[in-house]
């Protein structure tokens, strides 16, 4: 059976025309506003309270919207946006670097290997210095210079310094500022916030997405909530690996369920491997730490020139390493992006030169830097960081040099959306993570914390007043005969899951799911490895219904209920990354084709063939998706092959 | 390692609870301490009996979502180390190890070792905020602010509401956690205008969320996983002081 099909192509996304720098403040003046007597009267959900949720939620509830915000934590304050590290993108031009919205926007386009659209980018590089404004004003501790004026760093990617940052907690503080923008709604009455909630369905009324059917994740109760509009910030989808640096909770269910109603899945292969994580250490290894990007600033790469060198590492000479970044990328040397790090990383270790007990690792070495800068300053810069990395290995970097390699952690990919964050479902919008429009192929380090404050505070909330003020839509509650169907569905699928009563854990399928996925949709693909994988899904995900043991019931605290139905949404979303990396015959970004590689082995785009957005749509259970391509044009930033050499 | 766990078990906000014992083998000390209960849980699953629930997400130390008392140690015998990045070559081989949830009044038990600490959001909804809607803000740069108030203010802004310092209190208190966000604010220029108001709401809130009082008796930072200092709860203090004698406008925001 064939795979896929292929549909009509995406002719409007809605971008307004004129020159890319006035198309934000085109847009701004032509959408549509409503009026703040009538805003009272409109519901809005968001899903998820991570940089973009939050942020939305907060800032749609001081305009005067009703908010009702979900999320599966504890509090807001935890969603995982908190453990981003290194900082967040701003084309503030503090430094007097050469830096300008331009050349963001520039380093943006080129950082995703041409696959992002053009006036998104812009728009993100335009708001982005609001977003630093805003962040201040709300008290997020920013590092600061002795004068008392904001600090910078650089990142990769980039050879301007822009990177704004509070130590290795920048993702912590900026989503606290909007955790507390947040509570103070939810303080004045204007947002209902349900935490421990976990979105399980969308609920379309007429086309239109009119609510979700959520669980309460202690009592069990299952209820369908309405609204005007839906706006998911669930995050993205790496759990799908098993092994990433995304949070244990971390899900495709909220986004993936929108796409089994009609939402197109926009780019899903384009998933980001970051190059500074913590090796895997054994079986029982139940997710990976990442060691913020910002340490290559001052920490050198390297591993043993000989294969097989088994010395301590204080024992190899100078003239016995290879620096293999600063050769092969002498101009950005350990800062080039973070897909050709890794990649670069897995190369040197498939020479059979990595290190390590398991041999998939290189050095991450300080000992320049603090014999350059002391030991203190190096302290003061990345001291939490260290630390951690003492407490899960047991090894005093100090002392001796990281083990670093590369991990899955972050996905491009996400459901597709208009330049409105608009999907193809009316009524639904999409940002941060979630959504695939600003990143293409690649996303450059500290543009994640960009992107979901630039959604959530700026962007969103102009947008959705638009499709609002389309309205009044007719009201609708929980008895609507679709939203009575979404819920018996979500109820169906809970009692299938339950009834099983099989042999193998939730987790024992989802680690070896995480296994085929990282074998053949990693780091690198080829159409052999992704056929293999497609095939082993399909059987894996048969075994899951039939195999699987969920113990205790619906109705109560039920953790590994809830990690039934995430991971039985990330066999069906696997298959579908599969299909969209075996279908893209190129290699761009963190999409490495075996098949498509330069003499000296980069990624080897084919802009004539694949220059598009792939959007997916779902036809039926083990029906071929459709494929509808958005075309990308690139009137500014002209696509060149990559090169930080 | 072969470990013997006592674990608390609670089927719900009604049930008493009681600890029961789990004896675990083939423990790596290369694991987390939460990845040695994934094994635990694994094995009962299959068993046929009820998991272990305890809450959990990032695990690399930063959510604040985990929280355990681990042979009545917040967080266990490491210093500056949730739960989640505890790493069992900090155990012997052999050892009894007790596992039991938060206790405080605030945070009633939910299940197992899930405690119920919505008592924290509502102290930062009363206050924990500068009143900063989106699109008001001025140029960044407008306001310097000394480097040491900074870095004072980030190593208070370090919090993860994880409530090991209420655990470790034998008040059951809530100040460390409310301080630090005062702390925060008050050493920064955005929030002097609400300084006052702020801390006089927040400590309201922690008052009624079922805190207890406290009486200087210094076992929350040593417990906190970031280490935020005690001095903190002096800075409260001396606002909440200050606020009082002014009379302060008791509504937070206004």
């Amino acid at each position: 059976m064939e795979l896929f099909t292929e549909g009509d192509p995406i002719a409007d996304t809605k971008a307004p025309a004129g020159p890319v720098e006035k198309r934000w403040e085109t847009r701004r003046f032509e959408a549509k506003l409503v009026n703040p007597a009538n805003r009272r009267k409109m519901t809005v959900i968001v899903v998820g309270t991570g940089l973009a949720g939050g942020s939305a939620a907060a800032t749609l509830a001081e305009q005067g919207y009703h908010v009702k915000s979900y999320c599966y934590q504890d509090s807001p304050r935890r969603a995982h946006s908190i453990a981003a590290q290194g900082g967040i993108n701003a084309a503030k031009n503090y430094r007097n670097d050469g830096d300008s919205v331009h050349r963001l926007f520039y380093d943006t386009v080129k950082g995703g290997d041409f696959r992002s659209r053009e006036s998104n980018v812009h728009r993100l590089a335009e708001v982005s210095v609001n977003i630093i404004d805003q962040c201040v004003a709300q008290g997020v501790p920013f590092a600061r210079e002795y004068g008392g004026l904001l600090d910078t760093r650089s990142f990769g990617g980039a050879q301007v310094q822009r990177t704004f940052y509070a130590r290795g907690q920048t993702g912590q503080q900026l989503l606290l500022g909007a955790y507390q923008a947040l509570e103070r709604q939810i303080g004045l009455g204007n947002v209902e916030m349900n935490a421990r909630h976990e979105m399980l369905e969308l609920v379309l009324v007429d086309g239109r997405a009119r609510g979700i059917v959520v669980r309460d994740l202690v009592t069990g109760e299952i209820s369908t909530e309405m609204a005007d509009a839906v706006v998911l910030a669930s995050g993205g989808y790496g759990n799908v690996f098993y092994l990433s640096t995304n949070a244990k909770g971390c899900n495709v269910t909220a986004t993936w369920r929108a796409h089994r109603k009609g939402a197109y899945f926009a780019n899903p292969c384009y998933t980001q491997i970051h190059p500074t994580c913590i090796p895997v250490s054994g079986d029982h290894q139940s997710k990976l730490t990442l060691m913020s990007e910002s340490l290559r600033n001052d920490g050198r790469v390297w591993v043993p020139k000989t294969k097989g060198d088994d010395r301590s590492p204080k024992d190899i000479g100078e003239d016995e390493r290879d620096y293999y970044l600063e050769r092969i990328y002498p101009s950005f040397g350990n800062l080039v992006p973070r897909d050709i790090a890794s990649r670069a990383a897995k190369n040197v270790c498939d020479e059979g030169r990595g290190v390590g007990p398991t041999k998939l690792g290189v050095y991450l070495d300080f000992a320049d830097a603090i014999g350059r800068l002391g030991r203190k300053a190096i302290e003061a810069k990345y001291g939490n960081l260290f630390e951690m990395y003492e407490r899960i290995t047991g090894e005093d970097p100090y002392e001796v040099p990281m083990r670093i390699y590369p991990a899955v952690h972050y996905t491009m990919g996400g459901l597709w959306v208009d330049y409105d964050l608009q999907s193809n479902i009316p009524g639904l919008f999409v940002i941060g993570e979630a959504n695939f429009s600003d990143h293409g192929a690649n996303r450059l380090g500290a543009s994640a914390l960009m992107q979901g404050l630039a959604d959530g505070y700026f962007v969103l909330p102009t947008t959705i007043a638009n499709y609002l003020a389309s309205g009044p839509l007719e009201k609708v509650d929980a008895s609507h005969p679709a939203a009575v169907e979404a819920r018996t569905d979500v109820e169906d699928r809970v009692q299938r899951l339950l009834a099983v009563d099989g042999d193998r854990t939730v987790d024992s399928f989802h680690r070896e799911l995480g296994q085929i996925m990282w074998e053949h949709c990693g780091m690198e693909r080829s159409e052999a490895g992704l056929r293999k994988a497609i095939d082993e899904i399909r059987a894996l995900r048969e075994q899951f219904w039939q195999r699987v043991k969920v113990s205790g019931t619906g109705e109560e605290l039920n953790q590994s209920l809830e990690k039934a139905g995430r991971v039985a949404d990330f066999f069906e979303l696997a298959e579908l990354m599969c299909i969209d990396a075996l279908h893209r015959e190129e290699s761009c970004g963190g999409h490495f084709r075996a098949e498509h590689q330069t003499p000296d082995g980069e990624a080897q785009r084919d802009d004539d063939r694949f220059a598009y957005v792939a959007a997916w749509e779902f036809t039926a259970d083990g029906g071929p998706s459709v494929l509808h391509k958005e075309d990308l044009k690139f009137e500014y930033v002209h696509p060149t092959q990559r090169s930080y050499k | 390692m072969n470990l013997t766990l006592r674990i608390w078990r609670q089927k719900g906000p009604e049930d008493k609870g009681r600890m029961v014992t789990y004896p675990v083998d083939d423990v790596s000390p290369d694991m987390s301490f939460l990845e040695m209960l994934d094994v635990l849980n694994e094995r009962l699953i299959l068993a046929g009996d009820d998991p272990v629930a305890f809450d959990h997400d990032c695990r690399e130390g930063i959510c604040g979502m985990c929280g355990l008392m681990i042979n009545g140690d917040a967080h266990g015998p490491q210093r500056g180390t949730t739960a989640c990045q505890l790493h069992m070559r900090q155990f012997k081989d052999g050892e009894t190890i007790d596992i039991e949830p938060w206790r405080a009044s605030a945070f009633p038990v939910v299940k197992d070792l899930v405690v119920n600490r919505s008592a924290f959001d509502r102290i930062i909804a009363a206050g924990g905020y500068v009143t900063a809607p989106t699109g008001s803000a001025p140029e960044a740069h407008s306001t310097p602010v000394a480097k040491a108030n900074a870095d004072a203010a980030f190593e208070s802004a370090a919090c993860i509401g994880c409530g090991a310092c209420v655990a470790a209190c034998p008040n059951g208190s809530g100040m460390l956690f409310t301080a630090a966000k005062l702390t925060q604010l008050s050493l920064l220029p955005q929030g002097q205008p609400e300084r006052y108001t702020r801390v006089i709401g927040m400590v309201d809130a922690h008052d009624e969320a079922g805190f207890g009082g406290c009486t200087n008796a210094g076992e929350c930072t040593p417990a906190c996983p970031k280490g935020i200092p005690l001095n903190t709860i002096g800075r409260l203090n001396r606002d909440y002081l200050a606020a009082t004698a002014k009379g302060a406008n008791n509504t937070p925001g206004s």
